[in-house]
């Protein structure tokens, strides 16, 4: 075996491997230089301030827009020539909520579902309603629903994607407690499933006791990467306070 | 198929809570039909000589409107990212889209052809043959007219970019569209009619395979 063919092969075992991922709007630069790895089947917990750039890194690898530079595989699918496989491998939070307004909640979920090829009955989804508590609203239009409630759907939505890797953009926001609950319940699932899973959230006790790895970023820059449980301890959003070398 | 069909779904759905839309969609095309009667007056011999012209004018100024408005719904929550993300496949998406402004269209062509006459004073020895007409004439009208419904979506001005950008391109279109309506109205005598029918379907098949081929890069990043 080549050098290079054991470098693709280490790569190719990466559920993320991100090299250099840079993207801009206009002229500000969202993301600089991001480089990590993900390994499969780990929980990602990923911090830092409003506009540091977390939402635009999930949709890069969401293939959701292109890097301005750099290049990144998700399960060895390259972000630039595979974005179809990597979409079918991924399954994205956003803050969007992805819904239409007019359909109910059942249709929306049914038009996913035509979509990814999956059952459409009734039958088939209720129960992923009943998941997130929303069965009993059904059949209602979502332009009658609370932004918690949305976020529920959405939440729906991502489950029925079924994706190796899950991205999950600020999933606790606009949800009640029994909500938060409910994401802790679902993040489970996910890794029950041995989905790997990368988490944007500002709340990092809650993220710290779910998640196995931190990501920091701090004006589109990777600040720190290291064991989740570590992060609250040394404030995590404040580049000052990280630790010597991390910076 | 199977993603065309989910799209198709999909475009029922929205279109089955969108019949307030239409029918101001029908409103402004048939107001609009009354102010060019009136702009000309009370001479039916002109009248019956404009006709066509002025139905498919209403037909063009009302389709931006109901172009414009077709991705309104997939914008609302960035509906139509989550379609492309879970895959669902570009060409699909936009055929269906395609498909329910042409249904659209054509039914407000049809719609509008009762008005003209009652206003122009207009003839109507072959209506199916007219349908047909409108059929084709608006197929080349949806066609581009999706494709840049989707560019301009995102455009604070899309209003105004959007007939910007279709009316050069359809012009052929219309031209052939009048010239097709004004001899089924007014008289054949040189048996050209199949000759500008033949133009809008060369136009329409031009139109519908380049447009859902180039579908897929606009949507994209």
């Amino acid at each position: 075996m080549t050098t290079f063919d054991a470098i693709a092969a280490i790569a190719a075992t990466a559920a993320i491997d991100a090299r250099g991922l840079c993207r801009r709007y206009g002229r500000r630069w969202a993301l600089v230089d991001v480089t990590f790895r993900v390994a499969p089947g780990t929980s990602v917990m990923l911090a830092g301030r409003n506009g540091s750039g977390k939402s635009t890194l999930l949709r890069v690898l969401a293939a959701a827009i292109r890097p301005d530079r750099g290049s990144a595989t998700v399960l060895g699918h390259d972000l630039g020539r595979e974005r179809e496989e990597v979409r079918r491998s991924i399954a994205l939070l956003s803050h969007a909520s992805y819904l239409h307004e007019a359909l109910t909640a059942m249709e929306n979920l049914r038009i996913a579902a035509r979509f990814l090829e999956r059952k459409t009955g009734r039958d088939a989804l209720l129960p992923l309603l009943a998941e997130v508590e929303l069965d009993a609203r059904a059949d209602d239009a979502v332009s009658t629903f609370s932004a918690g409630m949305r976020k529920r759907l959405a939440l729906a939505r991502t489950l029925l994607q079924e994706g190796s890797v899950v991205l999950l953009d600020e999933p606790y926001g606009e949800l009640d407690p029994p909500g938060f609950r409910l994401v802790d319940r679902l993040f489970g699932t996910f890794k029950a499933r041995g989905a790997t899973v990368l988490m944007a959230t500002h709340l990092l006790d809650r993220g710290a006791a779910l998640c196995d790895e931190g990501l920091v970023l701090e004006g589109g820059r990777l600040r720190w990467h290291g064991p989740a449980r570590e992060l609250p301890e040394q404030g995590g959003l404040d580049p000052a306070t990280l630790p010597e070398g991390a910076r | 198929m199977k993603q065309l069909a989910a799209a198709l779904y999909k475009e029922w759905l929205l279109q089955s809570r969108a019949l307030a839309q239409l029918l101001a969609v029908l409103v402004f095309g048939a107001t609009a039909l009354l102010l060019f009667s009136f702009a000309v007056g009370p001479n039916y011999e002109l009248l019956r000589a404009i006709a066509p012209g002025f139905l498919w004018l209403a037909l063009l100024l009302s389709s931006t409107l109901t172009l414009a408005e077709s991705f309104q719904a997939e914008m609302e929550h960035r509906a139509l990212e989550g379609q492309i993300l879970l895959p669902a496949n570009p060409a699909a998406l936009y055929y269906a889209k395609a498909l329910a402004n042409w249904a659209q269209l054509t039914l407000l062509g049809i719609a509008l052809v009762p008005l003209m006459v009652a206003l122009y004073d207009a003839q109507l020895p072959r209506p199916l043959a007219l349908a047909g007409i409108i059929a084709l004439g608006t197929a080349g009208l949806s066609a581009p007219g999706t494709l840049y419904a989707a560019m301009t979506h995102q455009a604070r001005s899309r209003q105004t970019l959007l007939p910007l950008l279709l009316f050069p391109l359809v012009v052929p279109v219309l031209i052939a569209a009048v010239k097709a309506t004004s001899l089924l109205m007014l008289g054949d005598p040189m048996s050209q009619i199949g000759s500008w029918a033949l133009l809008l379907i060369t136009f329409d098949a031009i139109h519908w395979s380049l447009c859902g081929l180039l579908f897929g890069r606009v949507v994209e990043d």
